[in-house]
């Protein structure tokens, strides 16, 4: 037996220190502190760094730090400190530092509260600090791929030189499943670009400043050809029970779960029902979307944030299927009936369309 | 740098400078800290429209304190004559007790 | 005698080596600092420069530049150059220095970046006695974005904010960083210097030099404060400015240390050995050794389960522990397993919950929106989730009466006291671990062995261990005589 049970956010931890992460940088806030402090336990016995910074605008900016010292590193937070965070990760992005952010969503705006929500989509997939810049977004939906998604969250932000987030909500974050991890740790090279007071480093330089317009518009424009290359590259989701689905459901993280246990039910009872779960929600798995449409007669997006993620599915299948909504916030789940409920009804409408047509 | 570089003057000074009227910004702030008032401000603009600060010649003692207060890395060399028994590796820059001793005069 | 004597000169002053001989800016301007004439900052630049030739740790060094004038520090100095976010630089400088500690970090900060937005981050660099080097340039403006307050501001001074000079009863008082941080336990060495005159500036040559040897001996943090001219914004001629800091700022800021431990410090202990990479799955828990075995208590790869709990109580009852136990229980016997739990300040008080789910089959959803099992430790739990049990389903509830509008058809229902069942066993709070073993002789499926293999995993200590295995036999216990009574099928099982 190679699994253990464990919380997604102690699977997070162990994976990156497996995938050569040598610094922690963190501030608590919940649901994320269990993060936080099995980084506490584990970093320094990894003969890696852990700093429980004064704030998330410390920690990010020590994440600088260490980033730019040419070490593996990552912090971890909920939404009100992602926000503080923000200021950090445009500089980072600007300055092409690679690193690793695990944002266990919690509801807002504001305080909100601790329940678990979806509302960070915005601020963590558009990118909530200044500038043109982009980050990779990566979205578990199970402890499996907290510990998954965040070796592979490493791996992209060095290929790319860019902060890429793990977003998860709090239910995956706090839930423990069995998860297997690698049974060898990596070692991540020193790249060259970096600043580590050695003889070979001196003269390297990392700022995100570039005082002339045409300099600065030729290093956006670079950007952004990384960020095409990414569109083109690491775009990923799942389809499950999707290629002849005519109601194709579609959300991320626990909502991906829900949906699964939903599509199972509607599935036995011979509706035709798919789920599509983004698993990068940047770049956003289009190709999906428009394969799926061609056969799809509707897309119901659940979310539980208010029409967040909405906005990209309308993006991605540009007006080629119609989509319903649906959506719990506050820290309320979508519940199984409701969903079932509500793909009944589509079906309904399906089958009414279709005699309607017929007659 | 320049080392035992030879030069020729009229009155053997302990010190000589070199002031680099490119670099050089015309602040003043040499003119005022120099001990013995051997640098003066040139009436001629320089490249950048800046007046500059000009070595006036005798009586310099290589005490290094127009370096120490000028703002620019390069725009001053100070040279001091060669004596006997300096060590072969010794430091470029003079020690900063005797640029102190100097400072206070 | 010759009429000319030819001597012979050599250098004593000249520019560092550890700057560049000519800087990557504009092809016109390549040599000279984009510095106003008499900024302070080229002078500071020097004496930094100075001290890392000295030193001879110009390979090592990693200087941190602020956003403010002194932004292109990386133009200048041929070391390795990092920029930092407006006030950031000590935070910037703590991951760089312990991510390499053999390196010199010094981190260059004028005094709006430091004294105002970056506060939080000095203070704290400062009070973890953080082994950098803090040159923090106090010229009581805000020069780059042309004449601002700064907290270092003289009472009384104008500036393009404070149009009528700075009034304490609007802008404060001039902030004292050095004497601040003096005030932290961690610092090694804190000086404020100025660059008013000649002597003023032989002694921040030397303070500077002090700063970053330090930090090369390992002894830990060091601040100096500089109190430097900006001419451009204080509308003076270089000259004046210069004595304006000896003469005036100084009033407010007088020089001085007010931290030398330099004799005294210890060195700040070295970092460990990283251990062999072999090393990492073993110090991570992960080990074979540490992974659960399914010997002996596997079912059968037939056996269809599907198994949907909703544990309720109050804090402190041990509902989490309860159906963590459960999920660890079913890992080992070989089942798919999904444990969520409400969390929060539910944690702390109040009521909490968690949803277990043992299945055959991968887990789709985690969260148990009907469970076939409710195990409620106390009424409001009942009352929240009763509705929720699927028909034919089971709620052990602990009560000494199962209260009556909470009666449903076609749910079993074993209510028994399980607190006091507890209690009599040696400590109430096993009360969990009889409903738990209740909970597991209504399944039957789990093999004994995966439970043993759980409770060992999860309860370290052996006096709890055994309690806890007298307590689930306990529960098997009390389901089988209310399941020999035969009178669970409808209605409550009221134990005498």
């Amino acid at each position: 037996m190679r699994k253990q049970l464990m919380k997604g956010n102690e699977a997070i931890v162990k994976s990156a220190i497996l995938a050569g992460c040598r610094g922690f940088y963190g501030y608590p806030i919940t649901p994320a502190s269990e993060i936080t402090e099995a980084a506490a336990l584990y970093m320094p016995r990894a003969g890696g760094v852990f700093v429980q910074a004064e704030s998330e605008v410390a920690a990010i900016n020590m994440l600088y730090g260490a980033a730019a010292a040419g070490v593996r590193a990552m912090t971890a937070s909920s939404g009100p400190g992602i926000s503080l965070m923000q200021e950090g990760i445009s500089y980072m992005a600007g300055a092409e530092l690679p690193c690793v952010v695990a944002d266990i969503t919690r509801g807002g705006p504001g305080l909100g509260n601790i329940g678990s929500e979806q509302g960070d989509y915005h601020q963590v997939v558009k990118g909530g600090g200044h500038g043109n810049y982009r980050t990779i977004v990566l979205a578990p939906h199970s402890v499996q791929e907290m510990a998954d998604l965040t070796a592979l969250a490493f791996e992209l932000a060095d290929r790319y030189r860019n902060p890429v987030f793990v977003l998860a909500d709090g239910f995956v974050g706090q839930m423990m499943e069995p998860v297997e991890f690698p049974q060898r740790a990596i070692e991540a090279p020193m790249p060259a670009w970096a600043v580590a007071g050695t003889a070979a480093t001196r003269g390297n330089l990392i700022t995100s400043l570039h005082m002339g317009c045409d300099d600065l518009e030729a290093h956006v424009l670079a950007l952004e050809a990384k960020y095409k290359l990414a569109e083109q590259r690491e775009a990923c989701a799942e389809e499950w029970h999707a290629e002849d689905a005519e109601i194709v459901l579609v959300g991320y993280g626990i909502v991906g779960r829900i949906l699964k246990a939903v599509t199972a039910e509607a599935r036995a009872n011979g509706l035709p029902v798919g789920l599509l779960r983004p698993i990068t929600l940047y770049p956003f798995p289009i190709a999906h979307f428009q394969h799926l449409a061609s056969r799809a007669r509707v897309f119901v997006v659940v979310e539980m944030s208010n029409g967040q993620l909405l906005e990209d599915v309308r993006l991605a299948l540009n007006g080629a299927c119609p989509i319903e909504f649906f959506s719990r916030v506050g820290g309320n789940a979508p519940s199984h009936d409701e969903v079932l409920q509500l793909v009944r009804e589509q079906a309904l409408r399906l089958i009414g369309e279709e005699r309607m047509a017929h007659a | 740098m320049v080392k035992g570089e030879r030069i020729e003057t009229k009155k053997q000074d302990r010190g000589w400078l070199r002031i680099d009227g490119e670099e050089c910004k015309g602040c003043g702030l040499c003119i005022e800290a120099c001990p013995p008032k051997v640098i003066a401000m040139s009436e001629e603009l320089n490249h950048f429209g800046y007046r500059t600060a000009i070595f006036a010649g005798a009586g310099c003692t290589g005490c290094g304190v127009c370096f120490m207060v000028c703002p620019e890395p390069g725009a001053i060399t100070v040279f001091r004559a060669a004596v006997r028994h300096v060590e072969a590796s010794g430091h470029a820059n003079a020690g900063i007790e005797e640029a102190i001793s100097c400072a206070s005069n | 005698m010759p009429s000319e004597a030819v001597q012979e000169y050599t250098v004593a002053q000249g520019r560092a080596k550890s700057f560049y001989a000519r800087y990557a800016r504009k092809e016109e301007l390549q040599h000279q600092t984009h510095y106003c004439p008499g900024c302070g900052h080229g002078i500071i630049h020097k004496m930094l420069a100075r001290a890392i030739d000295e030193l001879d740790v110009q390979d090592r060094t990693i200087l941190i530049g602020p956003v403010g004038c002194s932004v292109f520090t990386y133009y200048y100095f041929d070391v390795g150059n990092v920029q930092a976010a407006h006030g950031r630089a000590p935070a910037v400088a703590t991951a760089m220095k312990r991510s390499r500690p053999g390196s010199i970090v010094i981190s260059y900060q004028g005094d709006g970046d430091l004294s105002a937005i970056g506060a939080a981050e000095i203070l704290h660099a400062a009070n973890r006695g953080e082994n950098i080097s803090v040159i923090f340039v106090n010229n009581a403006i805000y020069s780059m974005t042309g004449g601002q307050v700064a907290p270092t501001t003289l009472i009384g001074q104008k500036s393009t904010t404070t149009p009528e000079g700075r009034r304490a009863a609007n802008e404060g008082y001039p902030l004292h960083v050095s004497e601040l941080l003096a005030t932290l336990e961690a610092p090694v060495y804190i000086e404020r210097v100025g660059l008013g005159d000649n002597k003023q500036i032989a002694q921040a040559t030397r303070a500077i030099r002090r700063a970053v040897e330090d930090q090369a001996r390992g002894l830990g943090f060091s601040l100096v404060e500089v109190l430097a001219p900006c001419p451009t914004i204080w509308k003076m001629n270089p000259v004046d400015a210069q004595r304006w800091v000896r003469d005036v700022m100084e009033k407010t800021f007088p020089l001085g240390v007010f931290r030398d431990h330099t004799k005294e410090a210890a060195l700040r202990p070295a970092s460990q050995p990283a251990p062999a990479l072999d090393e990492i799955p073993r110090l991570l828990g992960l080990a074979e050794e540490d992974l659960p075995t399914g010997n002996g208590c596997m079912l059968a790869r037939e056996t269809n389960v599907d198994l949907q709990v909703r544990i309720a109580g109050f804090g402190g009852q041990g509902v989490l522990l309860l159906g963590e136990v459960l999920a660890e229980a079913g890992l080992v016997a070989g089942l798919e397993v999904s444990w969520l739990p409400s969390y929060g300040p539910e944690m702390r008080s109040g009521t909490s919950n968690c949803h277990v789910r043992l299945s055959s089959q991968p887990v789709d959803s985690p969260l148990v929106s009907v469970p076939s099992v409710l195990v409620a430790m106390n009424e409001p739990s009942l009352c929240k989730f009763d509705l929720t049990v699927r028909r034919g389903g089971w709620v052990i509830y602990n009560g000494d009466t199962f209260p009556g509008d909470c009666m449903r058809d076609g749910v079993h229902v074993l209510a028994l006291p399980f607190t006091r069942l507890a209690d009599e066993l040696g400590d109430p709070r096993a009360a969990n671990m009889v409903m738990l073993g209740a909970l597991l002789e209504i399944d039957g499926v789990l093999p004994q062995a995966s439970i043993d293999a759980a409770l060992h995993r999860l309860v370290k200590n052996p006096r709890w261990i055994e309690l806890d295995e007298r307590a689930l036999a306990r529960g098997r216990e009390l389901l089988k005589d209310a399941l020999r009574r035969g009178s669970l099928a409808k209605e409550p099982c009221a134990e005498a």
